[in-house]
């Protein structure tokens, strides 16, 4: 028995073709990413070595900063719009009618190519015929912003659709965690006569912390790798205003042909990736030692 | 609460009147979270019907009148427009097959490797279960400039080759981590029975293990199914022919042609989320298991 279960020919047949893959997708890539950062190199010709010359570049450059300060911008927006989700989430798991319905409804943006969704929600800003001013005009609003294409509230219009496709997806957790609570918990706080708003602060909402820091994690690396519906709405513009890492990395490789400068962006971006999910861990972590 | 149910007997009387009047608050409290529930549901749903309104109207009925005003005379031309001038028709198909052909892959490679992990023993199972967890969390976008570089030097740019392995590639981790719960959880009883009758292993995971595991394949199928159908950087980065381009690098591409022609643009789009909303409208409790279930573990 043991003898079939360790079979080194067939363990190595079962898990050699995806572990190339990912080594060589994934893994190899990383590090080449990093590695083509050493290099001043246009994608096609020849690659020159110039040490650490990109990232030092990096490092005092004003666009990368700002696209990272964006990018953290939607992280800390969307991580707050967590709350609204949980809100949202403990009324529709009180047992009323109709919430396995309105949760599929809430889902359904999330289901869609963030490039459909890009398209559309380029259409209801579009500043004469979109939906968006023609409502604001029927509420009399008389000077209507022009959305994507002010600088000012580009980046802030972007983040309407990101909310918008995503709050079915973590409501939809949140519900599910919600759900696992336990009934005899529940019955036993009510008996000893706990209001609803304390059975929420007290008992549901310390049960599914765990889940909530898993959340907060998806939220925050989620949005540092922001960039399909930025790319497509608005290409990181006007003039840099909604620019974010992933769509600066993109621009400098794809369209300015500058590969090494464009891998040490990558590489920062994963770096920053890593950073932010250790201190979210950690940060999280904390809060839970205080309870 | 409490007080309703304490003893005394002068807050019997009270009770009745003091029940009463809770439960009109309650009803009030109650409509009100109803209310914010659904305009939220509005708010989520309006968008899309909105557009499949203008996708059905002339552009002198989407600039002239209301948002909520219905297509006065369906312009279903919009849609054969739509159809036959761009090659949605080869987008369309190409996303059906590199969406089957990479979800296919996906789950059997994953599923040889939950089961080489979970069901037989070796000194390096825990490391290389590692490495494909620790896979998810690397972004995509730092691997794109090596990956285009390295696809360049095999000649699989502008081929669908390096589609298909890179969304089974970056889909592997995410799958590993469903299948994994799924099968912790399953009892090994009968592979091992079978082992002492003597089956072989390949036997075992193709005519036991497989299909035991068909609900959780098909939750992860749906859910790999949703994002490759979606996916978008990989084609646009790697592909550059019409031919093998998908939908969503393909419309994207054909709006940006015609940015005025609201009707074609909504049009196309419609056709490009139809298939999705449809699968959810059949299979949507299994989307709704397999987005929680890839999540929590993540």
């Amino acid at each position: 028995m043991k003898k079939v279960m360790s079979n080194k020919f067939v363990i190595a047949l079962y898990t050699l073709p995806a572990l190339f893959l990912i080594l060589a997708l994934i893994y190899i890539p990383i590090v080449l990413s990093g590695y083509y950062g050493l290099m001043d190199w246009d994608g096609i010709g020849q690659m020159t070595f110039i040490g650490l010359d990109n990232y030092v570049t990096l490092i005092q450059d004003k666009v990368f900063w700002t696209s990272t300060w964006h990018s953290l911008l939607l992280a800390i927006f969307s991580t707050a719009s967590l709350l609204l989700y949980l809100a949202i989430s403990l009324v529709l798991a009180s047992k009323i009618k109709g919430s396995d319905l309105l949760r599929k409804i809430y889902l359904i943006p999330m289901l869609l190519s963030s490039v459909a969704i890009a398209q559309l929600w380029m259409k209801i800003f579009d500043p004469t015929n979109g939906m968006a001013n023609k409502l604001l005009e029927m509420f009399g609003v008389e000077n209507t912003p022009v959305w994507l294409a002010d600088p000012a509230i580009a980046l802030f219009a972007i983040f309407i659709p990101v909310i918008w496709q995503y709050a079915g997806f973590y409501i939809l957790i949140y519900y599910a965690a919600l759900k696992n609570v336990p009934d005899e918990v529940i019955e036993a706080a009510k008996i000893d006569g706990a209001s609803a708003l304390q059975m929420a602060f007290k008992i549901k909402l310390p049960l599914i912390s765990g889940i909530f820091k898993v959340t907060v994690m998806l939220a925050v690396v989620g949005s540092l790798k922001y960039f399909d519906l930025i790319y497509v709405m608005t290409g990181g513009g006007p003039n840099g205003a909604s620019e974010v890492i992933a769509s600066y990395m993109y621009k400098e490789a794809f369209k300015l042909n500058n590969f090494g400068y464009g891998s040490a962006i990558g590489f920062g971006l994963l770096v920053l990736c890593l950073v932010m999910t250790w201190l979210t861990s950690k940060l999280t972590k904390s809060k839970d030692d205080v309870q | 609460m409490s007080k309703v149910s304490s003893p005394q007997a002068a807050s019997l009387d009270l009770s009745v009147p003091d029940k009463s009047k809770k439960s009109l608050l309650n009803k009030i409290g109650f409509g009100f979270l109803y209310l914010i529930l659904g305009v939220f549901a509005i708010i989520q749903i309006y968008p899309l019907v909105w557009l499949v309104f203008f996708s059905l109207k002339t552009n002198q009925e989407v600039f002239g009148m209301s948002p909520f005003s219905l297509p006065q005379d369906p312009q279903w031309a919009n849609y054969t427009k739509a159809w036959t001038s761009g090659n949605i028709g080869l987008y369309f198909f190409n996303s059906v097959w590199i969406t089957i052909l990479s979800v296919a892959l996906t789950l059997i490679l994953a599923s040889f490797v939950t089961f080489a992990v979970t069901r037989m023993s070796w000194k390096f199972s825990g490391l290389v279960l590692g490495l494909f967890l620790v896979a998810y969390m690397i972004p995509l976008h730092s691997t794109l400039i090596p990956l285009f570089n390295m696809y360049n030097s095999m000649n699989l740019i502008d081929s669908p080759v390096s589609i298909v392995l890179s969304y089974t590639a970056f889909n592997l981790p995410l799958t590993i981590m469903i299948l994994l719960g799924f099968y912790q959880a399953f009892p090994r009883e009968i592979e091992e029975a079978a082992v002492m009758d003597g089956c072989s292993i390949h036997r075992i995971f193709f005519q036991i293990t497989l299909p035991m595991t068909v609900p959780v394949l098909s939750t992860t199928g749906i859910i790999n199914m949703i994002y490759n159908w979606n996916e978008f950087v990989f084609v646009n980065t790697f592909i550059s022919s019409d031919k093998w381009k998908t939908l969503t690098v393909g419309i994207n591409n054909f709006v940006g042609q015609y940015l005025t022609d609201w009707g074609a643009i909504g049009a196309t789009l419609v056709i490009s989320i139809v298939p999705i909303l449809l699968a959810f409208l059949f299979l949507s409790d299994k989307i709704v298991e397999g987005m929680a279930a890839g999540s929590v573990k993540g």
